[in-house]
């Protein structure tokens, strides 16, 4: 029996979205660019698949372009973006502190290629202020990039507004859109957002794929060298099978955003009291406006280190901030920029909902939960 | 019975957990990460040590376990690598895998293990444990060429209730023979050589890396205290060095005899004066929890790869003792640990250790 709480790490492929692809997987295998019937079907469903993406965005297919998944999409954006601003002389970059490692080591990247960056920090709920990159916006900026939701502790930025004065000082705005995708209302028509990035696999999609979006005009810069897929954007063989599923999971996830987030939400809610119902716990992150199933708790006293494998071992699918390669176990940079101690942020634990469990699921997880922390207090207190 | 093996990617651990499957254990493997690539002067800026995590993992799927890796970097940092650093300076030399076991791997780490539930806690160490009239002894490997029972004297009584080495009956051909029966991926991997934080053996580069600290010249003197030249920085020296010296030497070869940190001096003389009987040492462990009441007779190694050599040793406090060998010894070095094993039928067992002053 299993507890998954890790939606924010990876979701299940929807039915539809499998059922979609599998004629790509099997006999409809041809390469878009060839010229004979199979090419023809592939090609077929590659408009389809890039129309049926447009729509669910409220967009126009041309400004959508297929990527290899979120931290690619994050990459090209940034790169386009520093380098159209270079163009013109614009050598200054704004982000935030709390964005994910796809941007913040693009950054790093752009600085050793002399671009100047400026990191924005949150607020102790989460949020970056509207003020704050008013006040960083200088003549030279080239760039803001600001995620739409938070991966580890799922507040919602206030992008529209960030994206509105970028736009009066004539500065190109990204939005890691990646976690915020199918669970927040993404606005593409008040043209204030430039460039997004989505990834398939956090939408019910497929692994290994995903969309960066760009306004019409703006000319991407391709990472890959080679064929002139996508438009010359992003060389080599399209996954077919990928794209189609994705498409077929981003109309699905936009059809039930609004009546699965309500539900996700109460269930979080849930989940929530009955945790902060223990002494020594602390939610990080504001809950307002938050995505709906995404909730991070501090258990002081308990490492999430120890506490992480006690719950796998019990079922339990959750993680300790962001999944990335497992090599490197640190302490969150969000939690850390939240103002949470190293000990503290090493003792937190993020649980991310989904529309699978139930209102016995949730207690059942709580009184799991609870009994693990209470027996490491335990144990660490008869230690000292 | 639930084991947790600590797992560096290497061969010896990858094959302590087969056994210990085998044995019927329920087991966790585990991989610890203690350093950066920065914090070991590396340029890369992803960790040194992923490969090796790639290495464990693939061998804990291999074997079915759970596995894991957590993050020690800052107790490493300050238990390992800082005193190391500090060691240098005061002009000793260091074993720091001897920290490493006794705060990291046997105290860290076993605390982790007590969290998760287990009751073992399993590394790769060619050592045994054996259980003898309700006390538990360390001793050592039966592979004389890989025993590692010297870097081992600081288990406690209740560590070792809880330690299991698999390896310690096995010889190091065989273990990598069961690795490629076993298909792991790292079985033909070269068993690591140099201190892990300082893989390309630079010692004086480290220290001045975690420490941020400057050698400063100084000088060279005789054993009558005359001013024969200038040293580069007493960090660049330990006991016994004959090479690189940069001395003339017209009355015969000169080697370090002392160092001595509160004059910044480096003392030099011929090899003769090098050899001594009498040595003093702290932070004493007894593998037994208890002090000796009396002097007795033993065999003692001073350095890693040494024959114990015969000697008394006193306890002279609750963690000190002092050693006089029957013969004198070469280039007893401060900061490097003294080992006590047993006589006659008793050479294998590990009496206890301490750090030479």
């Amino acid at each position: 029996m299993f507890y998954y709480l890790d939606q924010a790490a990876t979701t299940a492929l929807y039915p539809e979205a499998l059922k979609a692809m599998m004629p790509y997987l099997t006999e409809a295998y041809g390469n878009p660019s060839s010229q004979h019937p199979k090419g023809q079907e592939a090609a077929r469903a590659l408009i389809m698949a890039r129309e049926q993406a447009a729509r669910a965005l409220s967009v126009h297919p041309s400004e959508i372009t297929f990527t290899g998944g979120g931290s690619e999409s994050d990459n090209q954006a940034l790169i386009t973006g520093a380098h159209i601003g270079a163009q013109k002389g614009k050598r200054h970059l704004i982000s935030t502190v709390m964005e994910h490692h796809a941007v913040l080591h693009s950054l790093r990247r752009l600085k050793e290629e002399g671009f100047e960056v400026t990191l924005l920090p949150i607020s102790k709920d989460g949020f970056v202020s509207p003020e704050s990159v008013k006040k960083a916006l200088r003549p030279d900026t080239a760039l803001v990039s600001v995620m739409a939701a938070n991966n580890e502790i799922g507040t919602i930025q206030p992008i529209e507004a960030i994206g509105t004065l970028c736009h009066e000082k004539g500065v190109l705005f990204h939005t890691d859109a990646v976690q915020g995708a199918a669970h927040m209302d993404l606005d593409f028509t008040k043209g204030v957002i430039d460039m997004a990035s989505f990834s398939a696999h956090k939408f019910h999609g497929p692994k290994g794929v995903g969309i960066l979006y760009a306004r019409q005009g703006i000319e991407l810069e391709s990472l890959i060298e080679g064929g002139a897929q996508e438009r010359g954007k992003r060389a080599g063989t399209e996954n077919i099978p990928a794209i189609v599923g994705m498409a077929a999971a981003l109309e699905k996830a936009m059809q039930e955003k609004a009546a699965e987030s309500a539900r996700i939400r109460s269930l979080k809610e849930r989940l929530r009291k009955k945790l902060l119902a223990l002494k020594g716990v602390r939610q990080n992150g504001a809950l307002s406006p938050s995505l709906p199933g995404t909730l991070n708790i501090t258990f002081d006293s308990a490492p999430s280190e120890a506490l992480l494998p006690l719950l796998g071992m019990d079922g339990i699918c959750v993680s300790a901030g962001s999944a990335c390669a497992s090599g490197s176990p640190e302490p969150s940079h969000v939690l850390l920029a939240l103002g949470l101690s190293a000990k503290q942020a090493r003792s937190s634990i993020r649980f991310s909902l989904g529309a699978d469990l139930d209102e016995k699921d949730i207690d059942t997880i709580a009184e799991i939960v609870i009994g693990h922390v209470t027996a490491l207090r335990n144990l660490h207190h008869a230690d000292q | 019975m639930k084991a947790l093996i600590a797992m560096s990617g290497g061969v010896d651990s990858s094959v302590a957990a087969k056994l210990m499957l085998d044995q019927g254990y329920e087991c966790v493997g585990c991989t610890m990460k203690l350093y950066n690539n920065p914090d070991a002067g590396c340029s890369s800026k992803t960790c040194c040590s992923i490969r090796d995590v790639e290495d464990a993992r693939s061998v804990a799927v291999r074997l079915g376990m759970p596995y894991f890796v957590f993050n020690y970097m800052d107790e490493f940092r300050r238990d390992v690598m800082e005193t190391f650093a500090r060691s240098y300076t005061l002009g000793k030399t260091p074993n720091p895998c001897i920290d490493c076991n006794k705060f990291l791997k046997f105290g860290a780490l076993y605390e982790r293990a007590k969290e998760l539930g287990c009751d073992t806690i399993v590394t790769g160490h060619y050592a045994r444990i054996r259980k003898r009239n309700g006390c538990y002894e360390l001793l050592r490997a039966k592979d004389p060429k890989k025993d590692q029972s010297y870097v081992l004297y600081n288990l406690t009584q209740e560590q070792l209730a809880h330690t299991q080495f698999p390896l310690g009956d096995y010889e190091k051909t065989h273990t990598r023979e069961i690795a490629e029966e076993s298909g792991f991926i790292n079985s033909h991997k070269p068993d690591s050589q140099d201190i892990c934080f300082v893989p390309n053996g630079t010692y004086t580069e480290a220290v001045q890396r975690i420490l941020s600290y400057e050698p400063q010249p100084g000088p060279f003197l005789t054993l009558d205290g005359k001013e024969i030249g200038t040293h580069k920085g007493i960090i660049y020296y330990t006991i016994g060095q004959h090479k690189k010296l940069g001395l003339p030497q017209p009355d015969g070869p000169l080697y370090v005899i002392a160092i001595d940190p509160k004059k910044n001096a480096v003392i030099v003389g011929p090899s003769q004066t090098l050899f001594r009987r009498d040595a003093a040492v702290k932070e004493a462990n007894w593998i037994s929890g208890k002090v000796p009441d009396a002097p007795f007779a033993c065999l003692v190694k001073v350095r890693y790869r040494q024959e114990a050599q015969p000697a008394i040793v006193t306890p002279t406090g609750s963690d000190t003792f002092s050693i006089l060998f029957d013969e004198p010894q070469r280039a007893i070095t401060p900061g490097q640990s003294a080992v006590l094993y047993g006589l006659g039928d008793e050479t294998d067992v590990v009496i206890g250790g301490g750090i030479l002053q």
